[in-house]
């Protein structure tokens, strides 16, 4: 590690911040806030203007009167307690699955996700004062809890998991006016902020794993690119809310792995191109994977270390 | 670690693995278990919140409806709206109280339209043919016409007049010379779209919309009713049976 850095570091970015710019350093972050508020605007300007843009919310939407949009998640639940689906909501899902195949399947979650900014906000608050990070427990939570999800709708045959969905409740209070909206947005942000930091989206939220399986098989994802460039200041794996993620693809050089992130639990929330001073990396496609001979650093030997989180 | 001590390594990782494993597995189990009850809880729907048109069970409305509000928006009324956070109606799910709002019964059926999921049974394209409940005459202690009034509103704007509501006569025995005329809910007609629910002039409604399986009774799958039976058949069940004759009161007709 070059010491220089590390003496005058005071948070991870500060050094993109002092090359790049502070809007550079923060590209992806202020598209992503943009993001999520004006797609939340979209389904507000109706109900607040009165006029109509897209009705209904993220389970379920029609935009300006002819596209049908569908959660294939809340879909699955419903096809598995027994509902035979009508075609607008298969034809929504569809859209909605490929569009996501496309854009990285977690993009649902770190651009679209009303709940990323309350658990953001949680991140942002424990991290200045210093809170313990809690209960960590294993990331793959998140999928024994989309097992339990999925199975509970065919035991039951109903949706149980709507009925305690946080995300969608807290969408749908937005948009339809729940006066008890808030009540849901505190207590995930208690929960992240005291309990277990990044707890709801790092680690349980079992929508986030549905579209975490989604991104197995996406086209758009982060590669380090430069990776030869990386100088182990740490930023990316600081600001990761996944850096498992990370390790494989930026240090799998030595292993003939190539430098695309391919975890599904990859965001592709792009804050690791924004934080990093040496541009190590950009948004590829998977198939751009090679991994160049002769492209391992030979300042380093580091083992995958898989649980860098 | 594990240079001096390998076995013992891989053993430890293998036994930390299968914790985690069961761990991971308890919770989703627990989680698996909870949801279940609170599902068989939340089925319980109380009784004054009627489902919009093209429901046809609780149990498949909540495999089916996935809260999305479209039926919401679309309604031209202010009568659905979707359950809030601890509500007792499933939160989320679509619904009306008809004392607050009833259902106007659009021609064209707005809401129904509207289902992307067809949790609102698109075959339903008569609004006639809705069943969102049933409307029960609950207290003849307060309702006017039982008193001899002709208060007659619910079946006024009942908007299947003079076949889900009709008025019967019955004599008035109070005063000996009057009629009364008996608001009377006909099951095979009444949508349940409570308005005559939400036009009763009293202070409390003493006609009421339920859900259809609280608001019907069922006769005895065995039980026979002998002048059916007989008309039916086009004469006695029992042949040479004696009528005997009737025995009425003195003074009797």
């Amino acid at each position: 590690m070059s010491t220089e850095t590390q003496s005058v570091k005071t948070y991870p970015g500060r050094d993109a911040v002092l090359s790049k710019g502070w809007m550079a350093a923060h590209k992806w972050l202020i598209l992503r806030r943009v993001s999520q508020f004006v797609i939340l605007g979209l389904f507000l300007v109706g109900p607040l203007l009165g006029t109509w843009i897209v009705k209904g919310n993220l389970t379920s939407s029609l935009t300006l009167g002819v596209l049908p949009l569908s959660d294939p998640f809340v879909l699955l639940q419903s096809a598995l307690s027994g509902h035979v689906l009508a075609s607008t909501a298969l034809t929504g899902a569809a859209i909605v699955l490929i569009f996501y195949a496309i854009v990285g399947g977690r993009a649902y979650c770190s651009f679209v996700c009303p709940m990323n900014v309350v658990t953001d906000a949680a991140l942002w608050v424990a991290k200045r004062l210093n809170l313990p990070k809690g209960w960590q427990p294993s990331r793959d939570t998140r999928f024994w809890l989309l097992g339990a999800v999925l199975v509970s709708a065919p035991l039951t045959g109903v949706m149980a998991w709507e009925l305690l969905n946080p995300v969608t409740m807290l969408h749908r209070g937005l948009v339809y006016g729940g006066s008890f909206v808030w009540t849901v947005a505190l207590a995930i942000f208690i929960f992240d902020l005291v309990l277990s930091r990044r707890g709801w989206c790092g680690h349980l939220c079992p929508m986030g794993a549905f579209y975490g399986l989604v991104g197995r098989a996406s086209v758009a994802r982060v590669s380090a690119v430069k990776r030869r460039d990386c100088n182990d200041c740490m930023d990316c794996f600081a600001v990761c809310p996944e850096p498992h993620v990370i390790t494989p693809a930026l240090r799998g050089a030595d292993n003939g792995v190539g430098p695309v992130i391919l975890s599904g639990d990859c965001t592709n929330c792009g804050r690791c191109i924004d934080v990093c001073a040496k541009d190590v990396f950009r948004f590829d496609v998977r198939f751009r994977n090679a991994a160049p001979e002769g492209e391992g650093r030979d300042d380093t030997a580091i083992s995958s270390d898989r649980h860098a989180a | 670690m594990g240079t001096s001590y390998n076995p013992s390594s891989s053993a430890l990782s293998r036994r930390r693995f299968l914790a985690n494993i069961a761990r991971a597995a308890g919770g989703a189990g627990a989680l698996g278990l909870g949801m279940g009850l609170f599902a068989r809880q939340a089925q319980s729907l109380p009784a004054q919140a009627l489902r919009p048109p093209g429901v046809k069970s609780e149990s498949d409305f909540l495999a089916a409806c996935v809260r999305c509000g479209l039926c919401v928006r679309d309604c031209p009324y202010p009568t659905l709206s979707l359950a809030d956070i601890g509500s007792d109606v499933p939160v989320g799910t679509p619904f009306f109280v008809a004392r607050r709002a009833p259902c106007e019964m659009c021609d064209d059926i707005p809401c129904v339209k509207a289902c992307p999921t067809g949790a609102l049974d698109p075959n339903l394209t008569n609004i006639d043919d809705a069943d969102m409940g049933l409307a029960v005459l609950v207290d003849e202690e307060t309702c006017l016409n039982f008193q001899g009034l002709r208060c007659d509103v619910c079946e006024r704007v009942c908007p299947l007049i003079g076949e889900a509501i009709t008025l019967e006569r019955l004599h008035n025995m109070r005063t000996g010379k009057h009629a009364i005329f008996i608001p009377t809910v006909h099951s095979d007609k009444c949508t349940g779209c409570g308005k005559c629910e939400r036009a009763c002039v009293l202070e409390t409604a003493a006609i009421r919309v339920f859900p259809r399986h609280l608001a019907k009774g069922r006769i005895g799958a065995h039980y026979r009713l002998g002048w059916e039976e007989k008309a039916k058949k086009g004469e006695s069940l029992v042949p040479g049976i004696i009528d005997m004759p009737d025995r009425l009161p003195e003074g009797g007709i």
